[in-house]
């Protein structure tokens, strides 16, 4: 994927801006962590990238592939589909043979091989979020639009599933939405804080990823991103 | 369970009123025939019940499937098409305003005094119940599924299958758990506009003789039917359709 995947304009829903001058590109096979305050329309940015315009206004140029892998900021599992099923959904939608070895890859690589028949009503959230995981993973776009993907899990599992991602989505074109700055600063290649009239870049560590939480350039880049989302002008 | 128990109670409950007002008023046996009185008759006439109730049981079930799938395919149709949708939805509103007592007479003249016109008012009389509830289930399909498997790259038609209907099967459910009780009641204004076959007609015809008990008989007989018809659905529905809530 070589074309630019790009936004610019503004956008409203039901007549509400939502946000105006915004003016972001994703770097080809690199991760782009993408911060900003709650309700600054980080998931409409995302739902745009995916194609998803319902409902939104938007006014500007969008240049975005045909396929995308989206993980929406809800796991949006289907209730009467098995755990395993779900990880599959992808395939059954496109009407193609769902490659269950890979599946159940996928579903062990998240650590819920054990869980693999139950419905999604038997999991706990961050259980949840991990099916969901697995289902954006199993899809195999060269870009990958990930919302808040491990909002829900404790620390541990956390770190677990952010290596697991950047092992599996190495070189592909990643947006990453994150409240967490030690996520950011461990995954960026580009940091960017999205503000109401635009965004702004925060220096990002140039070391390859997952970086070590603890290395020094990873926690310096967290305080400064502390910092700024404090004071973002 | 308590359902059964409550179920049971309720039954005795009725019936012991049932017992208290022919004490109180000393009203005629030919205007209201004792319990006692009607549990001899349907054990006597049992044959002639069971024939009729037969036939009854078999307009309303056959009624019930064919309006069933009818509503089932119908709600899918104006789900997936706006055009059907403006041009059918109209028609099915207006058609709710007609009496279905009125159909009765032109269905018969239509489809004879057979099983035909019976069936035919079964269906008519749960196929809006059915079509309504099943359709505005598959109009409230969480949008973010929709967007999900568009994003996953999937064809409307799969969409339709693999995510709207089974989203709305619980509310498909429900017009089936109503047109449970509605069937019956299709089938037997059927059979009194003209038959020569089933309950409904039975009780006219004991009616005509003054054979009070025989119409008792015939009346608790399909208010049996219609229950355990009516629980049969709701197993089915549960054991298929229903779903718990999500968190
Ligand atoms: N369906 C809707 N109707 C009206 N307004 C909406 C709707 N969906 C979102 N909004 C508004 O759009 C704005 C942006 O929402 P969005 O979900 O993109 O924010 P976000 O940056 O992802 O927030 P968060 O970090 O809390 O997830 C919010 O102010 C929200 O109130
Ligand atoms: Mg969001």
């Amino acid at each position: 994927m070589t074309a630019p995947i790009t936004i610019t304009g503004s956008a409203s829903i039901d007549g509400t801006p939502i946000f105006s001058g915004l003016d972001l590109t994703l770097a080809p096979q690199k991760w782009t962590c993408l911060l900003g305050a709650s309700g600054v329309g980080k998931s409409t940015v995302l739902r745009l990238f995916a194609g998803l315009t319902e409902g939104v206004t938007f006014d500007g140029t969008l240049h975005v592939p045909d396929r995308v892998a989206l993980m929406a900021q809800r796991d949006l599992l289907l209730p009467w589909l098995s755990v395993f099923d779900n990880v599959m959904v992808g395939a059954r939608l496109r009407g193609e043979r769902p490659d269950r070895d890979r599946a159940a890859e996928r579903l062990a690589q998240v650590g819920l091989s054990d869980h693999a028949d139950k419905l999604p009503a038997a999991l706990s959230g961050g259980q949840r979020q991990r099916v969901a995981l697995a289902r954006t993973l199993m899809e195999d776009r060269d870009v990958v639009l990930l919302d808040e993907p491990f909002s829900a899990l404790d620390a541990l599992t956390r770190a677990q599933m952010q290596d697991l991602t950047a092992e599996l989505l190495t070189d592909r074109t990643v947006l990453l939405v994150t409240h967490d700055p030690a996520e950011a600063a461990r995954l960026g290649h580009t940091i960017t804080i999205m503000t109401p009239s635009g965004r702004i870049d925060v220096p990002a560590p140039t070391t390859p990823i997952p970086r070590a939480l603890n290395a020094p350039e990873v926690l310096h880049a967290q305080t400064d991103l502390f910092d700024r989302l404090r004071s973002p002008l | 369970m308590t359902g059964w128990r409550a179920g049971i109670a309720a039954t005795c409950l009725a019936i012991a009123i049932w017992q208290g007002v022919i004490w109180a008023t000393g009203v005629a046996r030919f205007i209201l025939p004792p319990p006692t009185l009607v549990a001899q008759t349907i054990w006597d006439s049992r044959a002639l019940l069971a024939e009729h109730a037969l036939i009854t049981m078999s307009e309303v079930l056959i009624g019930f499937v064919l309006g069933g799938v009818l509503g089932f395919i119908s709600a899918i149709g104006l789900v997936a098409s706006p055009t059907a949708r403006a041009l059918v939805r109209p028609i099915l509103v207006f058609s709710q305003s007609i009496p279905v007592f009125a159909l009765a007479p032109i269905l018969t003249l239509w489809l004879g005094f057979g099983l035909g016109s019976k069936i035919a008012m079964a269906l008519i009389i749960i196929y809006f119940p059915v079509t309504s509830s099943f359709f505005d289930a598959l109009m409230r399909t969480n949008r973010d599924w929709i967007g999900l498997a568009q994003v996953m790259g999937a064809h409307p038609a799969r969409i339709m299958w693999h995510i709207r209907v089974p989203a709305a099967l619980p509310g498909f459910a429900s017009g089936l758990r109503l047109a449970a009780v509605y069937a019956p009641i299709g089938a037997i204004i059927g059979e009194w506009v003209g038959a020569s076959k089933g309950l409904g007609y039975l009780m006219l015809l004991a009616n005509g003789r003054a054979k009070t008990d025989l119409m008792f008989a015939a009346l608790i007989v399909l208010a049996i039917l219609t229950v355990l018809m009516h629980a049969g659905v709701n197993r089915l529905c549960e054991r298929f359709f229903d779903r718990p809530d999500e968190p």
